[in-house]
């Protein structure tokens, strides 16, 4: 393809990290083509949340560039990055204590007009921003819970209204944690529909996750991880049946 | 209205004023225990600029509450390195640095103290109060300060969401120091007279007190807190001796039963007689 790097949404090139002693990433590459699933998987200790935190510059790369919609973000802060258009969730949930859901669909909108507008009441001036956490809301199905402070929630409910913070920040790339763990198989299925319909809509995916069910039936392309370093590459299909990475993981994980 | 009963409620304006400028600050979970020295610099500026260069007085506390929230802002950025108490106790350092530099300059009269301000009427001090009091209500439903409520909550949290924290907490500081030193020129034009000892420890104490006790959730809770602090050792005094240790003692029970102060936002929602609407 001629044009072939606006496919590409994000490039990681030979990204490190230590901490203290320890390689948690040692040159990791990998590309996140636009409107893709993607998926990281690997044991736990594997470096993959370390890989989100790089990515969301929580931490920052020893060594190695990223590159995301054309820019180059790896020195950039957090809220630089976010608002550039990658927004993610947390294994641990970690909402807003005191906020209710419909709080954490606003907050993490991005600012719309002047400085003003930000320091008028959201009723006044908002119509845009209300209906854009209506619509999310609704898309997750948590309108009945919009009053109700989030962390006093079922964990299940919790997990959607990050995933719906996340989305509220209008990302190109969302990027989650762990979004099934603790699910039962209902939900879990629930959720592949709803991130099947958000990617056809044109959002691009990259996701942490352990169950393995959920993420061949979901992702296009899988990275593995493990200890820091990453061992395989490619399609689904190919990666079941890939002896390397059956040894490191799903071969250890069929053994328990 | 008796002297007495104006010098009361002139001290509940310029203490929720002091309240607030703690309450702003606090909303981004950061205490501070040095607003006293936001004041003084705001008094002693504002004081100096109407009796030396015969600054009309509405353009001195203007001038007064800018040039203190530079300041908080310089002081804002160190205090992104300090958290809980340690924060609380480098903003103590700070209100004393202020303080004991008060004390020693002697261009505005070192511990002689300042006076030569003109006297200004309980309704000028109650329209400061009741015009940022007001900003303050407003600025409560936007969405700026639904991203202090979140860097309140989970500071990185926020950050890792797309929020911007350095510039929101560093920010709440500049907000609130402006508003002490509104506090403080007010103080210092009402009092006619001013020293180092007006901005002592003490007086920042007292700030925060009445925060915690109106409610710390809630901006209207610096109000009621404020009033509370002045008028319930009035009322106290038929205890004579007992009426601190009474106040003391009122004091621990509201925070045993109350943490987040008296009022909060459920409370006010029951009063507006709205139900909890969003």
């Amino acid at each position: 393809m001629s044009d072939g790097s606006t496919d590409v949404l994000l490039r990681l090139d030979a990204v490190a990290k230590r901490f203290g002693g320890v390689r948690a990433l040692s040159d990791v590459s990998m590309t996140v083509g636009r409107n893709r699933i993607v998926g990281i998987i690997g044991p736990n200790g594997a470096g993959k949340t370390t890989l989100f935190n790089l990515m969301t510059g929580a931490y920052r790369a020893d060594a190695g560039t990223i590159i995301f919609d054309d820019q180059p973000i790896t020195d950039w802060p957090p809220h630089r990055i976010i608002r550039a258009g990658l927004a993610r969730t947390f294994q641990n949930i970690r909402l807003f204590a005191g906020m209710t859901v419909w709080e954490h669909v606003l907050v993490t909108q991005p600012p719309e007009g002047n400085v003003m507008r930000g320091l008028l009441p959201l009723r006044w001036s908002h119509a845009a921003v209300s209906a854009r956490a209506e619509q999310i809301l609704k898309f997750f199905g948590l309108e009945k819970y919009r009053d109700v402070l989030a962390r006093t929630l079922p964990y299940g409910i919790q997990r959607k209204v990050d995933m719906a913070r996340a989305l509220a920040a209008a990302p190109k790339l969302l990027l989650l944690d762990e979004p099934v763990a603790g699910m039962n198989h209902e939900e879990a299925d629930e959720l592949r529909r709803l991130l099947l319909r958000l990617n056809e809509g044109g959002l691009t995916i990259l996701l942490i996750e352990h169950d393995m069910a959920f993420v061949m039936n979901l992702c296009h392309e899988l990275y593995v991880l493990d200890f820091g370093v990453r061992i395989a590459a490619g399609e689904p299909a190919a990666i079941r049946s890939d002896p390397v990475v059956l040894d490191a993981y799903l071969g250890s994980e069929a053994a328990c | 209205m008796s002297t007495y009963h104006a010098g009361l409620l002139a001290d509940i304006g310029i203490l929720t004023l002091g309240a607030l400028s703690v309450y702003i600050i606090l909303a981004t979970n950061q205490l501070s225990l040095g607003n006293a020295g936001f004041m003084g610099i705001g008094s002693y500026l504002s004081s100096f600029l109407t009796v030396e260069l015969h600054w009309p007085l509405t353009a001195a506390v203007v001038a007064a509450a800018l040039s203190a929230s530079v300041i908080g802002i310089v002081v804002g950025f160190p205090a992104l390195r300090l958290k809980g108490i340690y924060l609380a106790i480098a903003t103590l350092g700070f209100g004393e640095m202020v303080r004991s530099f008060l004390l020693v300059f002697t261009p505005m009269g070192g511990s002689g103290g300042y006076h030569g301000m003109q006297h200004v009427s309980l309704g000028y001090v109650w329209i400061w109060t009741a015009g940022i009091l007001v900003v303050i209500l407003v600025l409560e439903h936007s969405h700026l300060w639904l991203q202090m409520r979140a860097v309140h909550d989970d500071e990185t949290a926020a950050g890792l969401v797309g929020l911007n924290t350095t510039l929101i907490k560093v920010g709440a500081f500049g907000f609130g120091a402006a508003v002490a030193a509104v506090a403080g020129a007010l103080f210092a034009h009402h009092h006619v007279y001013i020293e180092p000892g007006n901005f002592g420890f003490e007086r920042s104490i007292d700030f925060v007190l009445a925060v915690i006790l109106g409610g710390s959730t809630v901006g209207v809770g610096a109000l009621g807190g404020a009033g509370l602090l002045v008028l319930l050792p009035e009322w106290l005094r038929f205890l004579a001796d007992w009426r601190l240790a009474a106040f003391g003692a009122l004091l621990v029970i509201v925070l045993l039963t109350r943490r987040q102060g008296i009022l909060d936002r459920p409370l006010l929602a029951r009063l507006s007689f709205r139900g909890a609407g969003p």
